[in-house]
C-alpha cells in the first residue's frame, strides 16, 4: 500500500466475499469436527465390543504396571537419549563428508567418490537392523585391541553408519540445488574451491536441506531403540525385561509413548521451519 | 598501442558438437574499453567465459599481462583475482548482506583486515548511492541496484581487466541507465574493460573498440563510428539493420 492513500471503506463486493469466505471456512471446521468424532466414536466402540477387549485392556493398558514400569524404562530411555545425541551429531559430520566427498569434481578425486558412493549405495541399502548385529557381534569377535564391546558404541556406531548415508545424500541434494551461477560468481571473485564451498555453497544449501535434516532426525529418534538388539539396556530393553517379568505387556506401550512424546517436539519443529521456507518462496495466498 | 593486457589468440570453444568460437582474436589495451556485439549464440558470453577462466578453451590462448592463462599449469585461483566478473543474472550471494557481498573478496582472498575493507566498501557504496543498502540483503534491493553492487563487488579489489556479460539484459528498461552509468564512471577512471552488450547506443558512446561476433568468428572491429556506422562486412550490416529496426540503436 501506498503511504499517504487513504483507503475507504471496502466495497460492497469486497464485503461480500469476505462473507462469503467465512461461512466457507466454517461449514468446512464443522464437517471436519463431526467426521473426526463419528471416527474416534467407531473405533471405540468397535476395540471395546471386540470379545478380547477386556483381556487386551489388563495386558496392554494396566494403570499399575504402567506406573511401577515408568522408572525402570525411563532410565532406559536416558540411554537412547544419549545415543541421540551422540548419534545425531556424528551423522551430520560422516554424512557432511560423505556429500562433500561425492560432489568433488576432476578426474584426480575419481577414488575418492568411488569411496563415498560405495559408501551411501552400501548403507542406503542394508536393513538397519543387519548393521547393528554385524557391528555389535561382528567387531567385538575381531578380538582386536582396543575394540570397545559396549553396545552404547557398537551401536551408536551402526547408527551413524546408516543415517550417515542418508544425511549424505540429504546434503548432496542440497549442494546441487544451490544454483552453479553462484559458483562462478565465486570462484571468479578468486574464492578457491574450499572457500566457495564453505562460504558461499553450503550456508545456501545448508537452508534448503534443514527440514529433510530434521526429518531424518525424527526418524532417527526411533531407530535408537534398536540398540536393544545388541542387548543394551535401553527404554525398550527395559520393557522387554519387565514384561519377562510379569507377562504385562504394559511396558511395552509405555516405551512407545515415551518415544512418541521424544519425538513430538522436533516433529513440530521440522514443521516451522518447513512452513517459514514456504513462506520465503511464498506462491500467492490462495494456493 | 602498448603490450595488451588481456590477448585472447586464436580461441576454439565446443560444447560437444557445437563449435561456439572458431579461432577468436582479440587485443585489449591498458585503458581500453571493448564492447563485444552480436546476436544471440555469437559467442559473445562464451568468450568472455573463457577469458575469465570458467570455461576450459579447446584450443588458442588467452594471455593476461603476457601470461598464458591457459597454461594447465598455472594457479587458476590466482588468475581470478586479477579479473573483475560482473554476470547477467547479478549472481550476488543471497545469504549475505550487501556489504558482506562487498568486502567477501577483500578479507578470505586477499586477507585486508575486516575494518579496512569495510570501510572502503562503504567508500564504494556511497559512490554509486547505496550507502544505505549496506545491510540489507540482495533480494530487497531492485535488479538495478542488484547490478550495481554487483560491479562495485567486482571492483573491490581494483582487478586488471573487468569482464561485463550482458550486465543489462535482465533489467527493466528504466533501471539500465542506473547500471550504465556506473559503467561509464569506472570506465572515465581508466579502468580496462570487456562487455558483451545489446545496448548500441552505450557501446558507441563509451567504448574505444566494437568488436563483432557472428557464429564464433570475430567479423570485424574497430572504431564505434566505423563499426556501427560504416560497417565492412555485410553480416554486420544485416545484424544492425534489425538493431535499428528493434529500435535499439
Amino acid at each position: 500500500m501506498t503511504p499517504g492513500v487513504a483507503l475507504g471503506a471496502p466495497s460492497e463486493l469486497e464485503l461480500f466475499r469476505r462473507a462469503w469466505r467465512r461461512r466457507r471456512a466454517r461449514r468446512s471446521t464443522l464437517v471436519a469436527l463431526l467426521s473426526t468424532l463419528l471416527f474416534a466414536i467407531v473405533a471405540y466402540l468397535v476395540v471395546t465390543s471386540a470379545p478380547g477387549w477386556p483381556r487386551v485392556r489388563t495386558t496392554f493398558f494396566s494403570p499399575t504396571v504402567a506406573w511401577n514400569s515408568l522408572p525402570e524404562i525411563g532410565a532406559g530411555l536416558w540411554l537412547n537419549l544419549q545415543v541421540l545425541l551422540v548419534g545425531g551429531f556424528l551423522v551430520m559430520v560422516v554424512g557432511l563428508l560423505a556429500a562433500l566427498t561425492r560432489s568433488l569434481r576432476g578426474p584426480a578425486f575419481a577414488p575418492l567418490r568411488i569411496v563415498a558412493t560405495a559408501y551411501v549405495d552400501l548403507f542406503r541399502g542394508i536393513p538397519l537392523i543387519i548393521v547393528l548385529y554385524l557391528v555389535g557381534f561382528g567387531f567385538p569377535a575381531l578380538g582386536l585391541q582396543g575394540m570397545p564391546t559396549s553396545p552404547f558404541v557398537l551401536g551408536t556406531v551402526a547408527i551413524v553408519l546408516v543415517y550417515g548415508a542418508y544425511v549424505a545424500e540429504v546434503f548432496r541434494a542440497g549442494i546441487e540445488s544451490v544454483h552453479p551461477s553462484q559458483r562462478a560468481a565465486a570462484r571468479s571473485l578468486g574464492l578457491n574451491h574450499r572457500q566457495t564451498m564453505r562460504i558461499v555453497v553450503l550456508p545456501q544449501a545448508l537452508r534448503t536441506v534443514t527440514p529433510a535434516l530434521l526429518n531424518d532426525f525424527v526418524a532417527l529418534q526411533k531407530d535408537v531403540g534398536l540398540i536393544s538388539v545388541l542387548g543394551a539396556v535401553d527404554a525398550v530393553r527395559s520393557a522387554q525385561i519387565l514384561v519377562g517379568q510379569s507377562f504385562n505387556f504394559t511396558p511395552y506401550v509405555v516405551a512407545g509413548l515415551l518415544f512418541v512424546l521424544l519425538a513430538i517436539p522436533s516433529a513440530r519443529l521440522a514443521d516451522a521451519v518447513s512452513a517459514r521456507a514456504r513462506r520465503r518462496q511464498q506462491s500467492g495466498n490462495l494456493l | 598501442m602498448s603490450a595488451p593486457v588481456l590477448d585472447v589468440r586464436g580461441v576454439v570453444k565446443t560444447f560437444g558438437d557445437n563449435v561456439v568460437l572458431r579461432g577468436v582474436d582479440l587485443a585489449v589495451g591498458e585503458h581500453q574499453v571493448v564492447a563485444l556485439i552480436g546476436g544471440s549464440g555469437s559467442g559473445k558470453s562464451t568468450l568472455l567465459r573463457c577469458a575469465s577462466l570458467l570455461e576450459a578453451v579447446d584450443d588458442g590462448q588467452v594471455l593476461l599481462d603476457g601470461e598464458d592463462i591457459t597454461d594447465p599449469r598455472i594457479d587458476a585461483d590466482r588468475v581470478r583475482r586479477r579479473m573483475g566478473v560482473v554476470f547477467q543474472a547479478y549472481n550476488l550471494f543471497p545469504h549475505l548482506s550487501v556489504l558482506d557481498n562487498v568486502t567477501l573478496a577483500p578479507t578470505v582472498v586477499h586477507g585486508r583486515s575486516k575494518a579496512d575493507a569495510r570501510e572502503e566498501a562503504q567508500a564504494l557504496l556511497a559512490r554509486i548511492g547505496l550507502a544505505d543498502k549496506a545491510d540489507e540483503f540482495p533480494d530487497r534491493l531492485s535488479g538495478g541496484q542488484q547490478q550495481r553492487v554487483a560491479i562495485v563487488r567486482a571492483l573491490a579489489v581494483p582487478p586488471r581487466v573487468l569482464l561485463l556479460d550482458e550486465i543489462t539484459s535482465a533489467l527493466d528498461p528504466e533501471l539500465v541507465g542506473e547500471v550504465l552509468a556506473v559503467v561509464r564512471e569506472v570506465a572515465a577512471q581508466g579502468m580496462t574493460i570487456v562487455m558483451a552488450t545489446h545496448e548500441m547506443g552505450f557501446a558507441r558512446q563509451v567504448a574505444d573498440t566494437v568488436a563483432f561476433l557472428d557464429g564464433g568468428v570475430l567479423l570485424e572491429s574497430g572504431p564505434p563510428a566505423q563499426v556501427l556506422g560504416d560497417p565492412v562486412e555485410a553480416r554486420t550490416r544485416q545484424f544492425l539493420a534489425r538493431v535499428i529496426d528493434a529500435g535499439r540503436l
